[in-house]
C-alpha cells in the first residue's frame, strides 16, 4: 500500500511537471550569473538589467499573446566550471527554462555552452564574456554573446599604438583567462602589424611587491608597456613598480585598466599613456539609464548588455511565435541585425507590434546590439588618454 | 662596452631591493630563530602575528593622520610603532598563558607546540581578517623618495635609472639598529644572559636560579618587536595585505633553517642569501649583459634562469639543498 502511494505520488509529480512545461502561457528565463567569485560586485546590476527587460516587455501584455514572462537566477560563479555546469544543467531540467541568460565570466561561459546548451540545444546569450576561444567553441550555433570578443580589442589597440608611431612594446598580463586572452590576441595582431613584442610576461594578482616582475619587462626593453591587468589589482602595482624604478613612462591600458582608481592613485605620472574600452555605440545607453533611473546603477559594467540579452532572446521568440528554442533560434540574428525599424531600449512595445503583424526590426537596444560573424558584438572601443591625470576621450572606434 | 649604465642598472633592480627584502627577511627570521633557541618550537604564528602587528601599527598611523600629526618627510608608521609592538607583546604574552605554557608544563614533544602554533596561526589570521579586511591597506606617506630615477638620470645624464626609496632606505637602517641593539642585549645584559644560557642548558640554567616565565617574557616582548618591525618594513616598502605575510613565512623559515635554526647570526645571513637569490635567479639580465658586451654578441633572449612566477620556489629549492648537505644550516645552529 505505501509503495503503491508513493508511486502514485510520483506520477502526479512527473506529470504535474510534464504540464507545466507544456503550459503555453508561461516563459521562463534562467540568468545564470557570477553571484559569487571574483567579480561578484557586477553582477547584481546585471540581473537587474535582465529582469528590467523581461518586466518591460510584460507591461505591454504583447508578448506571445499575452504570455508571462518569469525568470530564474543561478550562481554560475566566475571560474569554477563544474559549479557553473550544475547550474545551467539544474535550470534547464529542475526549472524548465525556455532561454538561457549567461554565464558572466569567460571559463564559465565556456563550460555551460559545452557541456550544458549543447546537448540539450538550449540557446544561450552571454552578455558578459569575452575570451577569443567563445568564437570558435563547438555551439552549434545556439551561443551568442553581446560582448565582443578580445581579439577585436587586441586588433583596435594594435591600430591605436600605431598611430601613435611605437613599435616595440613590452607587454604584461594578469594570470587568467581574461588576461591571457587579451595578451596572445594583442601580441598576434601586433606582429601582424610590424610591431615588436620584446617579451610578454604574466603577473600574478594580489602580490605584495611587482619589482620582479618589473625587473624582467625593463630587461626586454620597449617603448611603452601593455598592462593588461586590473586597476583595482595587479595593474596597479606593475605600473607603481615601474614609476618607482623609472623603467616606463608610458603605458597602454586596455579596459580593465581604465578606471578612475588608477588616475587618482598615480594622476600626472600617466600623462601621455592611452588606452580603449568598449563603449557603447549611440544613444540606447542615455534612454536606458533614464528608463531605470534609480531602481539599481544602468551604468555598471555590463547591465546594458544583459538588458540586450534578454531582449534579443524575447523579441526572437516573439518573431518565432514561440517559445521553444529549436524555433526562435534562427530569428536572433534578424531581430538583432539590419534590415528592419530600428529599435531603441525604449521601443520595445513597438517592437512586439512589428513583429507580431510579420514585420521586420533592428534592435540597437541600451549598447547599440550589432551582432557579427559567429554571432557576438562587433564592438565599438572608446580611445582615452591620460591628460593632466585625468582619462580624456580621443574618439570612438 | 658601458660599465657606469651596466652598474646602474644592476644596483636599481638587484642590489637595492634585495638588500631592503634580504633586511626585512633577516628581522623575521630572527624573530622564528629566538623563539626556536628559547621555547624549542618552529612558530608557524609568526607570520600572521607579523599581520597582526603591523594592524595595529596601521591603525595608530590612521589615529594620527587623522589627529593631524606626521613625522616630516618620514612616514608616520614609524611613530606608531612602539604602540604596536606594546600591543603585539601584551598579544604574544597573553597567547604563551593561554596556550603554550600549558604544554610546556607538560613537557610537550615540539611537534605538540607547532600544532599549536598552527592553531594560533589561524586564530590570528582571522583575528586579523575580521578587524582590517583582507584587502590591501595603503598607509604609507611622507617623502617617496631618497633618490628617483627622473632626478638621477637629469644629475647624471646616463641613460638608467636609479630610484632609491624613502622605505628601502629606512628599512635598512632601521634592520642595521634593531639587529645591533639585540646583539648588544643578548651579549652585554644580565637578561640577555640569562636568556643565551636558558637556550644552552635549560636544566643548567634553572639550576643557577635562571626564572624560566621571565625568559619566556622576556623573548615574547622580543620577537614581538622583531616582528612588528619586520612586517611594518615590508608593509611600507611593499604592500599590506594579511595574505602577502602568512606567504612570507616560506622564505622566513627558510632564512632561519639556511643559516642555523636557533642562531641569531645565521638567521641575519640566511635572510640576505635568501633575498638576494630570489631576486638573482628570477632577474632578467639582458640590459646588464648587452651594457657589458660588444654589440655583436648582445643576447636574444632575456637570460633569465626562471620566471619570476617561481619566486617562491628558489626558498624552497635553497630550502631542500640545505637540509640534505648541511641540516644544522651554515652557521651549525641545533639539529632540527
Amino acid at each position: 500500500m505505501k509503495k503503491m502511494l508513493l508511486a502514485s505520488v510520483a506520477t502526479l509529480g512527473v506529470a504535474s511537471a510534464a504540464f507545466a512545461a507544456g503550459h503555453g502561457n508561461e516563459v521562463k528565463l534562467g540568468i545564470a550569473l557570477g553571484f559569487s567569485g571574483p567579480l561578484d560586485s557586477l553582477a547584481p546590476p546585471m540581473e537587474s538589467g535582465a529582469k528590467f527587460a523581461i518586466e518591460k516587455i510584460n507591461e505591454t501584455g504583447m508578448f506571445l499573446d499575452g504570455a508571462k514572462i518569469t525568470s530564474v537566477s543561478g550562481d554560475s560563479t566566475c571560474v569554477d566550471a563544474g559549479a557553473a555546469t550544475a547550474t545551467a544543467e539544474r535550470l534547464i531540467t529542475a526549472e524548465g527554462i525556455n532561454g538561457l541568460i549567461g554565464a558572466m565570466c569567460s571559463g564559465a561561459t565556456g563550460a555551460i555552452v559545452s557541456n550544458v546548451s549543447v546537448p540539450n540545444g538550449m540557446v544561450q546569450i552571454s552578455p558578459s564574456a569575452t575570451s577569443p576561444a567563445l568564437s570558435t567553441i563547438e555551439d552549434n550555433g545556439l551561443f551568442f554573446r553581446m560582448a565582443p570578443s578580445d581579439a577585436r580589442q587586441g586588433e583596435v589597440m594594435t591600430d591605436v599604438i600605431m598611430e601613435q608611431g611605437v613599435k616595440t612594446v613590452a607587454l604584461t598580463y594578469t594570470n587568467n583567462d581574461y588576461g591571457k586572452g587579451l595578451a596572445d590576441s594583442f601580441a598576434a595582431a601586433f606582429e601582424a602589424a610590424g610591431g615588436t613584442v620584446t617579451i610578454n610576461a604574466p603577473h600574478d594578482e594580489a602580490k605584495g611587491d611587482y619589482s620582479a616582475e618589473i625587473g624582467a619587462l625593463a630587461s626586454a626593453g620597449g617603448e611603452a608597456l601593455v598592462v593588461a591587468g586590473y586597476a583595482d589589482g595587479g595593474g596597479a602595482g606593475i605600473i607603481q613598480a615601474a614609476l618607482d624604478t623609472g623603467s616606463f613612462e608610458k603605458f597602454i591600458l586596455p579596459d580593465g585598466m581604465i578606471s578612475d582608481t588608477l588616475t587618482d592613485a598615480f594622476g600626472a605620472d600617466l600623462d601621455g599613456s592611452f588606452g580603449q574600452i568598449p563603449a557603447p555605440a549611440g544613444d540606447g545607453a542615455g534612454v536606458f539609464a533614464e528608463m531605470v533611473g534609480d531602481a539599481f546603477d544602468p551604468t555598471s559594467a555590463y547591465a546594458g548588455e544583459s538588458f540586450d540579452a534578454a531582449a534579443v532572446m524575447l523579441l526572437a521568440m516573439q518573431a518565432a511565435g514561440s517559445s521553444a528554442p529549436a524555433d526562435y533560434l534562427p530569428k536572433i540574428l534578424e531581430v538583432a541585425n539590419a534590415p528592419g525599424e530600428p529599435i531603441g531600449p525604449g521601443d520595445l512595445e513597438k517592437a512586439l507590434q512589428i513583429l507580431k503583424d510579420g514585420g521586420d526590426i533592428d534592435f540597437s537596444g541600451a549598447t547599440g546590439v550589432e551582432l557579427i560573424g559567429p554571432g557576438e558584438s562587433g564592438g565599438t572601443y572608446r580611445q582615452v588618454v591620460v591628460e593632466g591625470g585625468e582619462f580624456k576621450t580621443v574618439q570612438i572606434r | 662596452m658601458d660599465f657606469l649604465n651596466a652598474l646602474v642598472a644592476l644596483l636599481n633592480f638587484v642590489i637595492i631591493p634585495a638588500t631592503a627584502y634580504g633586511s626585512q627577511l633577516a628581522l623575521g627570521a630572527l624573530g622564528v630563530t629566538l623563539i626556536y633557541g628559547i621555547l624549542r618550537f618552529s612558530n608557524f604564528a609568526h607570520g600572521d602575528g607579523m599581520a597582526l602587528g603591523t594592524m595595529f601599527v596601521i591603525l595608530t598611523t590612521w589615529g594620527l593622520q587623522a589627529a593631524g600629526i606626521s613625522f616630516g618627510p618620514l612616514p608616520t608608521a614609524l611613530l606608531a610603532l612602539p604602540i604596536g609592538i606594546a600591543l603585539t607583546a601584551l598579544l604574544f604574552i597573553a597567547t604563551d598563558r593561554a596556550v603554550y605554557r600549558f604544554y610546556r608544563r607538560q613537557k610537550a614533544a615540539p611537534v605538540i607546540f607547532v600544532i599549536a602554533s598552527l592553531g594560533v596561526m589561524f586564530v590570528y589570521n582571522a583575528l586579523t581578517r575580521f578587524i582590517i579586511g583582507p584587502d590591501d591597506q595603503r598607509f604609507a606617506d611622507g617623502e617617496r623618495f631618497i633618490i628617483s630615477a627622473r632626478d638621477f638620470r637629469e644629475a647624471t645624464g646616463l641613460a638608467e635609472g636609479l630610484a632609491f626609496r624613502t622605505s628601502q632606505g629606512i628599512t635598512i637602517v632601521t634592520a642595521i639598529i634593531v639587529v645591533a641593539a639585540l646583539f648588544w642585549f643578548l651579549n652585554k645584559t644580565r637578561t640577555g644572559k640569562s636568556m643565551r644560557a636558558f637556550s644552552d642548558n635549560e636544566d643548567l640554567a634553572l639550576l643557577s636560579g635562571i626564572n624560566p616565565e621571565r625568559v619566556v617574557m622576556v623573548t615574547w616582548i622580543i620577537v614581538a618587536a622583531l616582528a612588528v618591525t619586520a612586517g611594518t618594513l615590508y608593509g611600507l616598502d611593499k604592500s599590506y595585505r594579511p595574505f602577502t605575510y602568512f606567504q612570507l613565512l616560506l622564505p622566513i623559515f627558510a632564512s632561519a633553517i639556511v643559516g642555523g635554526l636557533g642562531n641569531p647570526l645565521g638567521a641575519i645571513a640566511g635572510g640576505f642569501i635568501i633575498a638576494y637569490s630570489e631576486v638573482m635567479v628570477t632577474y632578467a639580465w639582458k640590459k646588464i649583459v648587452t651594457y657589458l658586451v660588444p654589440e655583436t654578441m648582445a643576447p636574444e633572449g632575456l637570460v633569465q634562469l626562471l620566471g619570476t612566477e617561481y619566486k617562491f620556489a628558489v626558498s624552497f629549492v635553497i630550502l631542500i639543498i640545505v637540509l640534505l648537505v648541511r641540516p644544522t644550516g651554515i652557521f651549525r645552529g641545533k639539529a632540527v
